[in-house]
């Protein structure tokens, strides 16, 4: 392989070119299962409560009466410009839920990420380092456990266990009183809060943060222990980390230098493949806390029956997965050469 | 066949032996709860009343009933039991569904290639990126406007998630496999297609499958629980499923009623913990990967090719290839290739 196939900017473009049909297979994908294969979808969300000639109008405005090829390319050109189309049940932009509703998904996914880098990744090293030892047992174990339980679950026993003894709140991302004080800006309500300068609205948005990225991050913890854990153990059986000690390096400084660093690197590939996983966990976790995030807004338009919001924001979850995906491959690339070749 | 069932358990020592049996045994629990749910349960699933006679609403646990009832008047301990029966069989044949599919699909796109593999391979590679509940959601949503909230259609749903898993390995070891000698040998005496796909393929790519099933297995138990929570699972009417009386039990909470979530979810969290460790241990013993490397240690003093098998090793090598080595004279030298292939590893 030639150093210029190897260039950074190439690879970036590669990877580039190759989401465009990965992007289009996922709009497809959706258009064809949920707007295809159901039939009508005005008379599911507001079938009814409508006569017959109002439920034509509907259809009409929505332009729901052409075509399904028309509508298939008309849909393919908005998602082309980042419009997701418009709910049936309440006529919102899909647009607007995002912007409204994202910021929460944002700051809880973040939170929950944070949460379990912070947690799982010295666990695992420990559970490494001291190879089937009584702690290395009890962190896999506890690893397993909580990727085993359900996210939901897990919200409940905090809601019980922690929440009540402590009186944290358990449901929504801020007190009412912190939602009407704060002036919308970027729609993410910590930022806005702190931009406001109003400390005891953030400080009271922070407390209603904690539950909930604690039990997301509870789900992804597990898989950062089983992964740094595998890694100790095998950068432990490394010449080099041989080499390092037949230098005469002391064991701490090879340990933690040699046998830890190299140990963290794969993290940054597993971030990239965790994202679906996150996701689908917000969805379950924003259910349990009440979160006004986008989970929220999926699970009400299921309720809704509304095919075009349902088709939006999976469609938006699915975009927004291989985006990230494609941004983490790109940090890959930046931080370890090997991947560009 | 009982010797290749305990395998991994001679593999393992200490503590993996005992996280695999920690895992096999809760596994049994509820295998057992399953199959003998109408006499393990008191009551049936959706059964209110007991000769004519309401049961209370929301009793704490006591004697009579052992988990406590819950707000539909229901016994929450028959509802466990019943509830592993249904996920077990919503899982099985999810599984089930999704191993044929995806090995076939494997099996033709590997051994075809092409533009047909090309194709297949994008596909199931968007489809693995896709986040997993969010494709159940989609399918569950879909199945349950066409077939209602039977077992059978949240199964299917189930079914999307894990098909590219079985595809991938299929496909990437068929591809593999293609070119090796006694693929070639059989082409050279004339197999057809099929016959190739059949008898030589499909047993040598069939090997991973049994770990990924039961890691799939404890994946699509908390899968079909998120699908319940989130009201798209099973009719209630139809089956008790854990995840639906977790999110029934979600308000109980506030008022102090924890035995509705508790058990309904802890019975998820032991299935699919057990699950988890029984997968693990296999892959840890059954994967050839995770397996040469407990083996490299070992030293290999012997100089003479002979001696690198012992006679059991060598039976065993036997047993696992296709008894057309054993019927056809001209194909005895790609026997001992193979041997020796598997040696130089």
């Amino acid at each position: 392989m030639s150093a210029r196939s190897g260039s950074l900017p190439r690879y970036v473009a590669q990877r580039l070119l190759l989401i465009i049909p990965t992007i289009w297979l996922i709009v497809t994908f959706v258009f064809i299962m949920l707007r295809v294969a159901p039939g009508d979808p005005v008379s599911a969300a507001v079938g009814g409560k409508l006569d017959e000639a109002a439920l034509d109008a509907r259809r009409a405005a929505l332009g729901l009466d052409r075509p399904l090829i028309v509508q298939y390319f008309d849909y393919l050109g908005d998602v082309a410009t980042f419009n997701f189309g418009q709910t049936i049940s309440d006529n919102r932009s899909l647009i607007s839920i995002v912007v409204d509703n994202g910021g929460a998904t944002l700051t809880l996914t973040l939170g929950a990420f944070l949460f379990a880098l912070l947690v799982g990744i010295p666990l695992g090293l420990l559970a490494g380092r001291y190879r089937d030892s009584a702690g290395d047992v009890g962190i896999r174990i506890f690893g397993v456990v909580t990727y085993a339980a359900p996210v939901f679950f897990i919200g409940l026993l905090m809601q019980l266990l922690v929440a009540g003894p402590l009186g944290m709140p358990t449901s929504d991302i801020a007190s009412p009183i912190t939602k009407f004080e704060v002036e919308p800006v970027t729609h993410i309500l910590l930022l806005d809060a702190v931009i406001a300068g109003n400390w005891d609205a953030a400080w009271d948005v922070f407390l209603h943060h904690i539950l909930p990225c604690i039990t997301l991050g509870l789900l992804l913890c597990g898989v950062f222990i089983r992964l740094v854990r595998v890694n100790v153990l095998q950068t432990l059986k490394g010449d080099y980390v041989e080499a390092a000690r037949a230098r005469g390096i002391a064991e701490k400084h090879v340990i933690r230098r040699h046998a830890f660093r190299n140990a963290l690197v794969p993290v940054v590939t597993v971030v990239g493949l965790m994202v679906a996983l996150t996701l689908s966990g917000a969805v379950l976790t924003e259910r349990t806390f009440n979160w006004p995030g986008l989970g929220t807004q999926l699970y009400n338009y299921l309720i809704a029956r509304d095919y075009a919001a349902v088709q939006g924001l999976v469609t938006f979850f699915a975009v927004v997965v291989v985006l990230v995906s494609l941004l983490i491959d790109i940090i890959n690339a930046l931080i370890d050469p090997r991947v560009r070749y | 066949m009982f010797r290749s069932l305990l395998s991994p358990f001679r593999h393992t020592t200490g503590i993996a032996r005992w996280l695999l049996l920690t895992g096999v045994v809760i596994t049994a629990v509820f295998v057992i709860c399953a199959l003998f749910a109408p006499w393990i349960a008191p009551l049936d699933f959706n059964q209110r009343y007991v000769d004519g006679v309401k049961l209370p609403k929301q009793a704490p646990p006591s004697g009579e009933f052992w988990f406590g009832t819950n707000d539909q008047f229901y016994d929450v301990f028959s509802r466990v039991v019943w509830g592993a029966r249904t996920a077990l069989m919503v899982v099985g044949l999810s599984i089930l569904f999704s191993v044929v599919i995806g090995v076939v699909l494997g099996l033709i796109s590997g051994f075809i290639g092409g533009w047909l593999d090309r194709l297949l391979v994008f596909l199931m590679d968007t489809l693995y990126a896709f986040p997993s509940l969010l494709l159940a959601i989609v399918f569950a949503f879909l199945f349950k406007d066409l077939l209602g909230g039977s077992i059978v259609a949240v199964a299917m749903a189930l079914t999307v998630i894990y098909i590219p898993q079985y595809f991938r390995v299929v496909r990437n070891t068929t591809v593999s496999a293609r070119e090796a000698t006694y693929v070639e040998a059989a082409r050279a005496i004339g197999a057809r297609n099929h016959t190739i796909i059949g008898r030589y393929l499909f047993g040598n790519v069939i090997q991973s499958v049994p770990v990924i099933g039961t890691l799939n297995a404890a994946d699509a138990i908390g899968t079909l629980a998120g699908l319940g929570f989130l009201g798209l699972g099973i009719q209630p009417n139809e089956a008790a499923e854990w995840g639906y009386d977790v999110s029934r039990a979600l308000d109980d909470m506030g008022a102090g009623i924890w035995w509705t979530a508790f058990f309904p979810g802890m019975a998820i969290v032991l299935l699919v913990a057990g699950l988890t460790l029984v997968g693990e241990g296999l892959n840890e013993t059954v994967n050839p990967v995770l397996r040469k490397r407990r083996l490299l240690p070992v030293d290999m003093p012997a100089k003479e090719p002979s001696s690198y098998l012992a006679e059991g090793d060598a039976a065993a090598l036997g047993a696992g290839a296709p008894d057309v080595w054993d019927r056809e004279d001209e194909l005895r030298p790609e026997r001992e290739h193979r041997v020796r292939e598997d040696e130089s590893r």
